[in-house]
């Protein structure tokens, strides 16, 4: 047994801005373990624009992003293993890993901080009937095969579902030639990011149908088409609406899990809404010393916020590590109102930060409208939102007076009021 | 040495295939598919029916009965996932208690054992989750399940090690008598043999009807299917049948040999014999019934969903035997309990052919089959030993069901191995877990290019006209 003080799982955008703030806050004795040949994440493979906005103030593509940080890292040179799939982590702290060069190791940390990112959510996730043929693919594994193996998927193509990556994918498919047929969306509304709706889709008129979805896939060998229709307010299919759309490919881009198998051997106890942990105003988990960032905790639409909220987890599980347990009774934020869930959904009366940011995301979407915080009734917190939307995240930063106000109250609510 | 073809790879050709490879003969499968197991032995229950169900007397009935039993020894000769869970039949209603009473007196008659009846809160102590309207229930100890395509796979690997060829991408077309037997695939090619026996499971009444006078009609009979996440294991311990009614058939719920749920089939005669499709009536009923018996289940449990055919005869039973044109053997009609049955038809079917032949005995048999070593069901010990020998298990290619290329390279290059992404499924499970296949369809795709020398534009997921790249990128 190897014996470390904090083991990272994850070497994506929130395994590597948690190293870093770590060793800045005076850690050494640092390991990541990724199960990819590269560190990175899924930036690797967002070879568009649009990454580092907030952070560096620049629009760099994701691998430029991944690489200012993977840089950071090298340059403090933080222990990382590459090849190293993590198999099993426990309550004690103990972590399994394999891999081809070691073979089966088992470190024991004082902290673990899980980055691990999420996952595409399949088609038998959302029970779509058809044909099981070849041609359907989670948008980010067509993203693989065209950004790094260098293959396209197919040349006429339908999109379900509107969320981030599947936008990028209908951009990108058009680059490469193939014919994107429409963007199909359940909702009244899409889970991406207005700006890529601008930018992946009216700037190359493709449809985007809101309110209807892929009621059946025909082919044999590959997808020959799709039937859509337009869906009732309980979201069921007008049959009488069903359209045939000939195409030789169906991207599905229809949400995102949170990747949380280790987390559930650990013990971390998880939301059911986020599918992630939960965790307080530290990052951590219900469990002493396992901590949460990045997608793994919720899914993020920007990894800067990403950055910022694992520069947290990375400096708190220092903290951890030099303190050891401390007893914390918490104050419970949950979500009301229009808002689905908050992050953290607790926080410590100890807490000894001057600010803390809560993270959320809407039901629908909503105009002109507050972001309010309630503690024990009282309105501590008010910011208009003329827009919010569930494909935007958004962030209320709470200053020291109100998180005095948050430390004397029994509970704290976040919600959408009237403006 | 006599020649036998048999016309088709699932289950019941590749088992008839492994028991006359005991017999010194020449024997060659000819199948349509890309590989075995892709036809109704892929899509099934997977239950070992304990034989209650069948109509006494029938032939149903007869190998059901024997084969339930052969199930022990052979899943570990020919190491397949099989484990004797037990089953139970619910009834919702006082008023059906004299169907159970019915059901429970034809088990009897066919001998099966250890049949009880239980009240519902019994049933409820056994089965925490079921239904409270559940009022009774008839328990089968000695019904089991089986991974449907593993038993066929590991099947078809034995035969194929005891001598047995296989020749995939054949379909059948014609067969024509001349002294021999001259059977013709689609694609130009053409076999000579002794013997043909028929195996073609939703289109054996095609393959008869190509030769007897005698025609036979097979219907197919879909079931669609839902399969939950391994997280939803607890659900049920034993295979939870319904009682059939005035309102049909009943659902099933049921683990599987490897923890997942199982619910379906539904029951709807379709005229395209090869359309697997799902539909969404087809998921919506199936989910609607299982849900009572289970009232807890939920659509979020869901990861994938399949179909599977019933080549339903429409005279009701299996019709196994020598047809009316000497050396022309139909296993026909095997449908539910096929599956189950399968071993004990395999026996019989070798049996009568090898005396028909005059079939000596093949002295090289070897009746072991050793299945790849699995890395997710390993102690930490033995995947230390297994990494320190293939330095392959090392390297975790499927995150959900923890599938390392050392099995997937495995799949590819063992005997009769896996030649696309479904074949490299079925054997490994890469692939088969929560995420479907979302992070390692390429991964598994280099590996298939790699290791069969073949482009990463022809790699396909289940044979010819199923590639998944259609080209470079600009
Ligand atoms: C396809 C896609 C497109 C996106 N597009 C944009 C965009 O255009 N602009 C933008 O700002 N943001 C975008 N995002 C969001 C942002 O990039 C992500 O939120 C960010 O990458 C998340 O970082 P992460 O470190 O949490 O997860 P990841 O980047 O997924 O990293 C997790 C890492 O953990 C490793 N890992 C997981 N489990 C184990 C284990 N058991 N053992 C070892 N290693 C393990 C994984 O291999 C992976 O490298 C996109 C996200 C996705 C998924
Ligand atoms: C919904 C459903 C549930 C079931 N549940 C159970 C259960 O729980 N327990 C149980 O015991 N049984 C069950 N069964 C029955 C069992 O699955 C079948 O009896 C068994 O799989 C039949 O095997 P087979 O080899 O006859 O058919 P198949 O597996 O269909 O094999 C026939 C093969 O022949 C090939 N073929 C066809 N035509 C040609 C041609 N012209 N040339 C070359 N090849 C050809 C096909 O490609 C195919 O591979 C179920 C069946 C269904 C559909």
């Amino acid at each position: 047994m190897i014996e470390k003080n904090l083991i990272i799982i994850g070497g994506g955008p929130a395994g590597l801005a948690a190293a870093k703030a770590a060793y800045d806050e005076g850690e050494r004795d640092i390991l990541i373990l990724e199960r990819e040949q590269n560190l990175g994440g899924i930036l690797n493979q967002c070879i568009h624009n649009g990454f580092g906005l907030h952070t560096f103030k620049e629009e760099l593509t994701g691998p430029e992003y991944a690489g200012r940080y993977v840089k950071e890292v090298v340059a403090r040179g933080i222990e990382y293993k590459l090849g190293a799939t993590v198999i099993n982590v426990t309550k004690d702290k103990v972590i399994t890993c394999v891999s081809e060069a070691e073979g089966l190791a088992k470190y024991k940390a004082k902290a673990i901080i899980l980055a691990c990112g999420c996952r595409e959510r399949p088609r038998g996730g959302i029970n779509i009937a058809g044909s099981r043929c070849a041609g359907i693919f989670s948008a980010g594994t067509a993203q693989k095969l065209v950004n790094i193996d260098g293959y396209m998927v197919g040349k006429e193509v339908v999109i379900l579902g509107s969320g981030d990556i599947g936008l990028i994918m209908a951009r990108r498919m058009t680059f490469e030639g193939a014919k994107v047929k429409a963007v199909v969306e359940l909702m009244p509304y899409s889970s991406g990011l207005n700006r890529n709706i601008v930018q992946c889709l009216n700037d190359f008129d493709i449809p985007l149908k809101f309110s209807h979805t892929v009621v059946d896939i025909n082919g044999e060998g590959r997808v020959s088409s799709v039937v859509i229709a337009q869906v009732d307010e309980k979201l069921n299919p007008i049959m009488s609406t069903a359209e045939e759309i000939k195409c030789d490919t169906l991207l599905l881009s229809v949400g995102l899990l949170p990747e949380n198998e280790l987390s559930k051997m650990a013990g971390v106890e998880l939301s059911p809404i986020t599918g992630g942990g939960i965790v307080d105003d530290d990052m951590m988990t219900g469990v002493e010393g396992i901590f949460q960032c990045g997608n793994i905790l919720h899914v993020h639409d920007l990894v800067d916020f990403v950055s910022e909220e694992s520069d947290l987890a990375g400096r708190r599980a220092v903290a951890y590590i030099r303190n050891g347990k401390i007893s914390k009774d918490y104050v419970d934020v949950s979500a009301t109102g229009g808002v689905r869930y908050v992050v953290p959904q607790k926080i410590s009366r100890q807490t000894d930060c001057a600010t803390l940011k809560l993270k959320m995301r809407v039901a629908n979407v909503f105009r002109n409208k507050r972001l309010v915080v309630e503690a024990d009734g009282e309105e501590i917190f008010s910011k208009k939102r003329p827009v919010v939307a569930p494909g935007e995240m958004e962030t209320i930063s709470l200053n020291a007076t109100h998180l005095d106000k948050i430390k004397k109250a029994s509970k704290v609510v976040v919600s959408l009021k009237e403006a | 040495m006599k020649k036998i073809i048999i016309i088709g790879a699932g289950v019941i050709g590749c088992s008839i295939a492994r028991e006359l490879s005991r017999y010194d003969a020449s024997v060659l499968v000819l199948e349509s598919n890309n590989d075995v197991a892709c036809g109704t032995s892929k899509a099934n229950s997977g239950i070992v029916h304990a034989g209650f169900d069948a109509k006494p007397g029938t032939l149903k009935a007869k190998f059901n009965i024997l084969g339930n039993p052969m199930f022990d020894r052979l899943s570990k000769e020919l190491d397949f996932p099989f484990k004797r869970i037990g089953a139970m039949v619910l009834c919702f209603s006082e008023q059906d208690f004299p169907a159970l009473t019915e059901l429970y007196q034809k088990g009897i008659k066919n001998g099966v054992e250890g049949l009880e009846v239980l009240m519902g809160d019994k049933v409820r102590e056994l089965e925490p989750y079921v239904s409270d309207k559940v009022v009774a229930a008839l328990v089968a100890p000695t019904s089991g399940i089986v991974g449907p395509y593993e038993m066929t796979i590991a099947y078809a690997e034995n035969a194929y090690t005891n001598g047995v060829s296989f020749e995939f991408n054949k379909k059948v077309t014609s067969i024509k008598q001349s002294g021999e037997w001259i059977v013709e695939c689609e694609d130009g090619s053409s076999y000579s043999a002794d013997l043909v026996i028929n195996c073609a499971g939703v289109f054996a009444d095609e393959i008869n009807n190509m030769v007897c006078d005698d025609k036979m009609k097979i219907v197919a009979r879909k079931g669609e299917y839902m399969l939950l996440d391994k997280t939803s294991g607890y659900i049920a311990g034993k295979t939870l049948f319904q009682l059939p009614t005035a309102m049909g058939k009943g659902i099933l719920v049921s683990p599987t040999t490897h923890g997942n749920i199982l619910l379906g089939p539904t029951a709807v005669d379709v005229d395209d014999k090869a359309c697997t499709s799902t539909t969404v009536e087809g998921l919506n009923d199936a989910f609607s019934k299982a849900c009572m018996s289970v009232p807890t289940f939920n659509k979020r449990m869901v990861i994938t969903q399949f179909s599977g055919l019933r080549a339903h005869n429409v005279d009701g039973d299996f019709v196994i035997g020598m047809s009316a044109k000497q050396g022309f053997y139909n296993v026909a009609g095997i449908e539910s309990p096929g599956l189950t049955s399968a071993p004990a038809i395999a026996v019989h079917v070798a049996k009568e052919v090898a005396e028909h032949l005059a079939l000596g005995v093949n002295a090289d048999f070897n009746p072991i089959r050793k299945g790849i070593k699995q890395f997710s069901t390993m102690s930490d010990d033995e995947r230390e030993k297994a990494i320190a020998e293939n330095p392959l298990y090392g390297k975790v290619v499927c995150r959900c069901e923890v599938v390392t290329e050392g099995e997937i390279v495995d799949s590819i290059n063992r005997p009769l191995g896996a030649r696309d992404l479904d074949g490299v499924k079925r054997r490994t499970r890469a692939g088969m877990g929560r995420c479907q296949s979302g992070f390692c369809t390429s991964r598994i795709m280099e590996i298939l290019s790699r290791e069969l020398g073949i482009d990463m534009q022809d790699v396909t997921k289940f044979g010819k006209g199923s590639n998944l790249l259609i080209g470079r990128v600009k």
